[in-house]
């Protein structure tokens, strides 16, 4: 089985480290990997903000890059979600892009669930015992894809506790451009959001953007934050670093 | 500032700097409003109940001439006297005419949104009526001379220290007066005004076309008093509020019910259908519905925002949104704020002036999950926001750097040199406040660190294999 790692550029950039233990983590389970070297965005952030002519143009590139691949994966629900449920939309009005993108849409799979909804496989191993776990469910891979037991059902067969998060479900703040559109909202979504999580060693998810805006903000020392949680600050560590320390053990 | 829908960020912004305790009070109330829903959705078999509810809508919606035909005849032949208001001056020319011709001096007021939309109470007092809002939340915010804040909670923005507050100003109860105590209060002074009052205005939940029953929901008593004490009923009603037979009030009443509060039903269901009758001992004299369009057919002509129109005004996806949870409806700048008000007010009003508010939305489609009517609120927003970019209504720098971001994605070496460019920049510049962007993003977070190496290059030196 070959699979076309879409490493998503917030990934990339951000958190290139998880992107090698996603390859481990395939390889380990049989999968051959590959990196289709031109790929960049998928163009989300530019739908998202109306920008459909630009969406377009990075959805054409990405339909172009990943035409070969057997299926494409995604460490990320979001991008996932682009590609699946939004890349369709983009192109609903010329019918060969639309072909092109449902063909696409068929083979595109967020990691955790092709590792669990192709591969068939349900647990790793049990790396992380003992480890209390907190998932940030993205919202579009909830929402949109419905991805919800896969992402929980591996980290718990691998030994970690799951815990109790009410806020688990709901919106960071992030929103791509939102973030910056407007801060304020966003960083008291954050807040409401982070002043809910209970104690835990991780904090994880299959969305960079999320981390970077809920760990940045959870890191910042320069407003006085009365929100972190308090218990302190866990570890953010994306969800393929954490299948992988299943796999692995502690690192 | 003046409240406006495209004072929206600044709005926003404000209440969250200054104003923490409307947010705490949202979030308590609205959570509170979300987890009742949660459990009474689960009661029943909530999708087959909203496909249904969705259909039904959709099919008055694509038939509406001919059913606003046929509730105008069924109202008529039940006694009431139906007008047609295309816009709101129109709306209160009729309102203006029957205050006159009845002499009204005093009006009680049930809860209406449309009421808001078309600025009644402004007209009623300028008329010289005294108005009374008769819904408890509806009366605080109105001793206080604000508008709803919520569609279903109008007060939901106000605790209870400054509800003690108000009174204690209006009325001169103690500050640590019970809320059984304030109700009390108001109460007393409601009764006189129900028993005073020569005119209720009330909106309605639905109005079945086939019976000309007009439906209202409530939980204090207070609809059922306004719409049949006083001598003359006026009912104001947005013309999507039609349901084409009494018989879809069955599920339409429950399913609204529990997606506004989490009730199975309403504390009490009015179904008017009419004026008193000869032999009757009570009820109006006289039941006007205006019928209202107020941009509504625009809407419907729209090949996508049509759908907003199956809206039953329940408040649900207020109380599921985590944006609106921030800051209350006051920032949105319009009577239907939250995620239908984002997409109801480019609707009505015209996008150019509501062009901010498609925007205040993280698209996390908690709304969509709520609504009863499966209103697609996330598509209608980026519906809304492409229009917007097309109709050149975003920011000039904004719309430059989108196509500099697509120009460099869709060459990759240009991806690739921007990768190596940004980690030569020496730390400040990802982690001061000079670009605009960059600055908004540090302004609360810790700055930017790219990992030290791309994936894209731990992959080309074997560092991935």
């Amino acid at each position: 089985m070959r699979v076309a790692l879409f490493i998503t550029c917030l990934a990339d950039q951000f958190f290139a480290e998880s992107g090698v233990h996603a390859v481990k983590l395939l390889r380990s389970l049989g999968v051959e990997v590959e990196f289709p070297a031109r790929q960049t965005c998928c163009g989300q952030p530019a739908y998202n903000a109306g920008y459909w002519n630009e969406a377009r143009s990075m959805a054409e590139h990405t339909l172009d890059v990943f035409q070969d691949a057997e299926y494409v994966v995604l460490p990320s629900g979001s991008c996932t979600t682009m590609l699946r449920a939004f890349y369709p939309e983009l192109f609903r009005e010329r019918s060969s892009k639309f072909k092109q993108a449902e063909d696409l849409a068929g083979r595109t799979f967020e990691l955790a669930e092709f590792i669990v909804k192709v591969l068939g496989v349900t647990k790793l191993g049990d790396g992380l015992r003992g480890r209390k776990v907190a998932y940030h469910h993205g919202c579009h891979a909830l929402r949109e894809l419905g991805i919800k037991q896969e992402p929980l059902a591996l980290l718990a067969n691998a030994g970690a506790e799951l815990v109790d998060w009410p806020a688990s479900q709901e919106c960071c703040g992030f929103g791509g451009l939102f973030s910056v559109k407007l801060p304020e909202v966003s960083l008291s979504m954050a807040d409401q959001k982070i002043s809910t999580l209970p104690r835990a060693d991780y904090l994880t998810s299959a969305l960079a953007g999320c981390l970077l805006h809920l760990s940045g903000r959870m890191q910042n020392h320069r407003v006085g934050l009365e929100t972190t949680s308090p218990y302190g600050l866990s570890e953010v560590r994306p969800l393929a670093s954490l299948l992988w320390q299943a796999v692995e053990g502690a690192a | 500032m003046k409240a406006s829908p495209n004072n929206y960020p600044e709005e926003a912004a404000l209440v969250i700097r200054e104003h923490p305790e409307v947010r705490a009070s949202v979030t308590g109330a609205t959570l509170n409003f979300d987890q009742n829903r949660r459990k009474a959705y689960s009661e029943i078999d909530t999708e087959a109940w909203r496909v249904w509810a969705e259909a039904v809508k959709n099919h008055l919606l694509t038939h509406l001439d001919g059913y606003l035909r046929q509730a105008e005849a069924s109202l008529v032949a039940n006694g009431v006297q139906v007008h047609w208001a295309e816009d709101a001056e129109a709306a209160q020319q009729i309102l203006a005419r029957l205050v006159r011709e009845n002499q009204v001096r005093t009006v009680v007021k049930a809860k209406s949104m449309l009421s808001e939309e078309l600025g009644v109470n402004p007209l009623l007092e300028s008329l010289g009526a005294r108005v009374f809002e008769t819904d408890l939340g509806e009366y605080i915010i109105q001793l206080e001379n604000e508008p709803p804040s919520h569609i279903v909670g109008p007060a939901i923005h106000k605790n209870l220290e400054e509800i003690r507050q108000v009174f204690h100003r209006h009325f001169g109860t103690a500050l640590n007066e019970t809320p059984e105590a304030l109700a009390a209060v108001a109460r007393k002074r409601l009764r006189d005004a129900f028993l005073r009052a020569e005119m209720g205005i009330s909106g309605a939940n639905f109005l079945a076309a086939d019976t000309g029953t007009i439906a209202l929901i409530e939980n204090e008593g207070n609809i059922r008093l306004s719409t049949s004490t006083p001598r003359i009923h006026v009912a104001l009603v947005g013309i999507e509020k039609l349901v084409p037979r009494f018989s879809d009030l069955a599920v339409f009443l429950s399913l609204t019910a529990r997606a506004a509060t989490g009730q199975r039903l309403g504390t009490f269901v009015s179904l008017i259908q009419g004026p008193r009758k000869p032999g009757e001992h009570d009820g109006p004299e006289q039941v006007h519905v205006i019928l209202v369009d107020n941009g509504r057919t625009s809407v419907l002509a729209d090949p996508e925002a049509w759908e907003t129109l199956r809206c039953v005004r329940c408040g649900a996806c207020l109380n599921a949104c985590p944006v609106y949870r921030q800051t209350g409806g006051h920032a949105y700048g319009y009577v239907y704020s939250g995620p239908i008000g984002a997409v109801l007010a480019p609707g009505l009003l015209g996008l150019e002036a509501a062009k901010a508010l498609p925007y205040a939305s993280s698209l996390c489609g908690a709304c969509f999950e709520a609504c009863p009517v499966r209103i697609p609120i996330p598509k209608l927003l980026l519906a809304w926001r492409s229009r917007a970019v097309e109709q050149g209504m975003t920011p000039r720098f904004e719309a430059a750097a989108i196509r500099a971001y697509a120009f460099t994605m869709t060459h990759p070496l240009l991806y690739r040199l921007a990768a190596r460019f940004i980690r030569y920049l020496p730390d400040q510049v990802l982690d001061n406040r000079v670009v605009p962007v960059v600055k908004a993003w540090t302004e609360g977070r810790a700055g930017l660190k790219p990992s030290p190496k791309s994936f894209r290059e731990l992959w080309e030196s074997g560092e991935a294999q």
